[in-house]
């Protein structure tokens, strides 16, 4: 009996260790499919960006570009890192602190014509907080051609 | 004057906590019964000095002295009073004012209600809170003081970031830290056991109320942001998988493992290792997830890891707390025994998986949070994990939990026979995948996500009432009786358990039903959603102490039949001038209708959305019923100070 008892729990030992390798291998499995990686403007530019998923692009939105479509909730804009320019297009209503010359975050992926479609648009809630990746795309811009100048926030 | 009053009431506070982080502890290794009797004296002088600073520092507020850096930084003389108040824990130094503050709190209480407990063992308990207090003091008078002076004087305030100007800045932060804090008291609780070498079942009562109390004003806390998200953000969500959120979920899942654990190891003396490191844990994660939120560290990796002061102090201390205790954990651990044996098929079993469950499920979310600032902090690129990394890793961990949690409570301790358990769970089994399956199809809509939900919510309802039917047949008398006859702390078990299935209830129709619209709408255009029709009637403007607001007025009714006003505002705070949506909400117990203002368009028109929530409260509701159960718990009887240390000891093969 005491053999059994312990051949038991060898079995539930070795089901426990099987049931939390699944979950690990789960989770990193979900982890894997559901990294959104983040590109700058110039790396849009460049071509160096995926095509089949979607991705993260961040700068200001450049001054003047807004445009609204008839709808009221289709928008044009453009995302700029000081150096290249992404257009991008979204449908539904923009965050509180959307505004041009501000810092933005897009979420979405680039058709073959160099649109980028947003699902997601994102601008956090603080006047001078820039979104880090809005932030590293124009730090990366401006290290690449130190001619420019960072418009002023 | 004042501030530099707190400023030296804070040093003061320090230099006691010093004192009460080491002579209690040395006496309680040397058997000195002076040193160990200087722990609760020092706790109350510790609280006092404190509850001053921190008082000082709302009197700086209160007046409006923008001669000191931190209320100039997030004050306004326009800004009303009860947000001057709550805006001292709106930024980082005051947050941490608060973390000390209830540290106190928590010390004290845990001082004040003690007189059961040996005196070494107090002493160590008090002592070690003595020591993270002394952690935190110090990081505020070296690199983050709240009454540093502003020379010269600003004329006003910077004003309280808007979005934080709402009553849910009032509660939630406290609720929370009582929360993340009181999980201290678990880990001195656990630190002293391991230097003292006791831990039994008298060890297992004394802390399991403490660490349930914690976790109820963890839950309520984690429930007051998700509300304050929902009707603030305008986005009608109640859970976003925030960075900020996340920091405040692991602890929560963490500590719920651990009142679990704990309860094996009063009733049967099992898992005394492992509800140590889980208390361990939850602390810890506890430290980590206020300062993932106060450091700055979601906002510039680099900033804060080359910050000299404030980076290199907060990783520095964080590695003292929980690599000393690990070390400490992994020196001491085989001194606190080892537990009575179990079979495979038992209630230690059940909840020795929940545990397991738990606990992945809280890497999963410390996986999803810190690994991309790790490949930013390390140059390696950014990436975001989203909602949907977190979407598809939970409901596979927390699927089996909830599961068990309909057998758990029906299966005996030690060993359990699973030919009984499935004769005693075979018609609630049979209601909820027979309620999973007919009801999504009356209402329209059969995903295997809202069946699995459903089917876990009716799972729960359903062998929670046959648990209780069993247990009031078994008892005698009248039904009041036979209810009194049942404890406090099983009660609480069960109506916790009934929140899950309501909160799980709640997530599973509103993720599977819920609707939304963004429309352009004109005064007087109609939208259509769910039934519903939402007139416009057009936006008036309306001034508020601190801010502009246009505020709309939509008309909801059904049928021709006037139902409800939505009332949504747009304001601008004129200081920061800063836009922020208030969304207009009818809150309902079987579905909300929602409307926010997005931006307003040429001619008089706004952007609008209009979301349809069904049983949307469902979820905070079933929160509160967790807290709740939570609280009855902590009323029972035996955990009544005074309760006789002997009784302390647990009767053999009583269930509970």
């Amino acid at each position: 009996m005491v053999l059994k008892a312990r051949h038991k729990r060898f079995i539930l030992i070795g089901i426990g260790l099987a049931l939390i390798g699944l979950a690990a291998m789960l989770i990193l499995n979900a982890f894997q499919s559901n990294m959104v990686f983040f590109y700058t403007p110039t790396q849009v530019a460049k071509g160096e960006v995926p095509h089949n998923t979607g991705f993260r692009i961040g700068g200001l939105v450049e001054v003047g570009s807004i445009k609204r479509g008839d709808d009221g909730l289709t928008v044009h804009f453009v995302i700029t890192d000081t150096a290249k320019t992404v257009p991008v297009v979204y449908k539904g209503v923009l965050p509180d602190l959307f505004k041009e010359g501000k810092g933005v975050v897009a979420q979405g992926s680039v058709g073959v014509d160099g649109l980028f479609v947003a699902s997601e648009v994102l601008a956090k809630h603080d006047e001078n907080y820039m979104p880090p990746e809005a932030a590293a795309a124009l730090k990366s811009a401006q290290e690449q051609s130190k001619t420019l100048q960072l418009p002023s926030k | 004057m004042i501030p530099e009053i707190g400023h030296f009431s804070l040093i003061l506070a320090l230099l006691v906590a010093l004192v009460l982080g080491s002579f209690p502890i040395a006496g309680a290794a040397r058997g000195n019964t002076v040193w160990m009797g200087l722990a609760r004296p020092l706790a109350g002088l510790q609280f006092f000095l404190i509850a001053f600073a921190f008082f000082c520092l709302a009197y700086a507020f209160a007046a409006k002295d923008y001669s000191v850096v931190y209320v100039a930084n997030n004050s306004n003389s326009q800004l009303p009073l009860q947000f001057r108040i709550a805006a001292v824990w709106g930024g980082h130094e005051g947050s941490l004012l608060l973390w000390a503050l209830i540290l106190s709190v928590w010390t004290l209480a845990v001082g004040l209600f003690s007189k059961h407990i040996p005196d070494d063992m107090r002493a160590r308990i008090l002592g070690v809170m003595g020591l993270i207090s002394v952690g935190f003091l110090l990081f505020m008078l070296m690199v983050s003081n709240p009454f540093d002076r502003l020379m010269p004087a600003a004329l006003d305030g910077k004003d309280l970031n808007p979005l934080l100007q709402d009553p849910g800045m009032i509660f939630h932060p406290p609720m929370l830290y009582m929360g993340y804090v009181g999980f201290s008291v678990a880990f001195a609780f656990s630190i002293a056991a391991l230097l003292g070498g006791q831990l039994d079942a008298a060890w297992a009562r004394w802390s399991r109320p403490w660490t349930i109390m914690a976790w109820v004003f963890l839950t309520v806390g984690i429930m007051a942001g998700s509300n304050w998200a929902y009707y603030e953000l305008g986005w009608g969500g109640w859970w976003f998988w925030d960075a900020v959120e996340n920091a405040s979920f692991m602890p929560w899942l963490v500590g719920t493992a651990l009142i679990h654990s704990l309860a094996v190891t009063e009733k049967r003396g099992s898992f005394k290792a492992w509800t140590v490191l889980l208390a361990i844990c939850a602390f810890s994660l506890s430290l980590l997830g206020t300062f993932l939120v106060r450091s700055g560290v979601l906002t510039s990796v680099h900033a804060f890891a080359t910050d000299p002061g404030r980076g290199v102090f907060i990783l520095a201390f964080l590695v003292v707390v929980i690599g000393g205790s690990l070390l400490l954990f992994a020196w001491r651990a085989t001194s606190v025994g080892r537990g009575g044996k179990f079979a495979v098929i038992s209630r230690e079993s059940f909840l020795l998986a929940n545990n397991v469950l738990l606990a992945v499920a809280a890497l999963s979310v410390l996986l999803g949070t810190l690994y991309p600032l790790f490949l930013d902090a390390l140059n390696l690129g950014k990436i975001s994990v989203g909602p949907p990394y977190f979407d598809a890793v939970f409901a596979p961990l927390m699927a089996p939990a909830v599961f068990l949690m309909g057998i758990g409570p029906i299966a005996r301790w030690k060993d359990a026979a699973l030919p009984e358990l499935a004769v005693r769970l075979r018609w609630a089994f049979a209601i909820s995948v027979l309620t999973a399956i007919t009801l999504p199809l009356i209402l329209g809509n059969l995903t295997p996500m809202i069946g699995l939900g459903l089917f876990l919510a009716f799972w729960v309802f359903a062998s929670s009432a046959e648990l209780v039917y069993q247990r009031l047949r078994k008892s005698e008398g009248g039904l009041l009786a036979r209810i009194r006859a049942n404890s406090r702390s099983w009660w609480g078990m069960v109506i916790a358990h009934l929140g899950i299935a309501v909160f799980v209830l709640g997530v599973t129709v509103v993720k599977g039903f819920e609707s939304e619209i963004a429309v352009k709408m004109n005064p007087g255009d109609v939208a259509h959603l769910a039934g519903y029709e939402f007139t416009f009637d057009g936006v008036e403007s309306r001034n508020g102490p601190n801010y502009t607001a246009s505020h709309g007025q939509i008309h909801v009714s059904k049928n021709g039949v006037l139902r409800t006003v939505l009332e949504p505002e747009k304001r601008l705070y004129t200081v920061t001038n800063m836009p922020m949506s208030e969304a207009g909400i009818s809150p309902h117990l079987i579905h909300d209708l929602y409307a926010s203002l997005g931006e307003p368009l040429e001619g008089g028109a706004w952007s609008v959305r209009i979301y349809h929530k069904p049983m949307v409260e469902w979820i905070w509701f079933g929160c509160l019923m967790m807290a709740f159960g939570g609280l009855l718990a902590i009323l029972d009887k035996r955990y009544r100070l005074h309760a006789h240390a002997k009784n302390a000891v647990p009767k053999k093969g009583r269930s509970a």
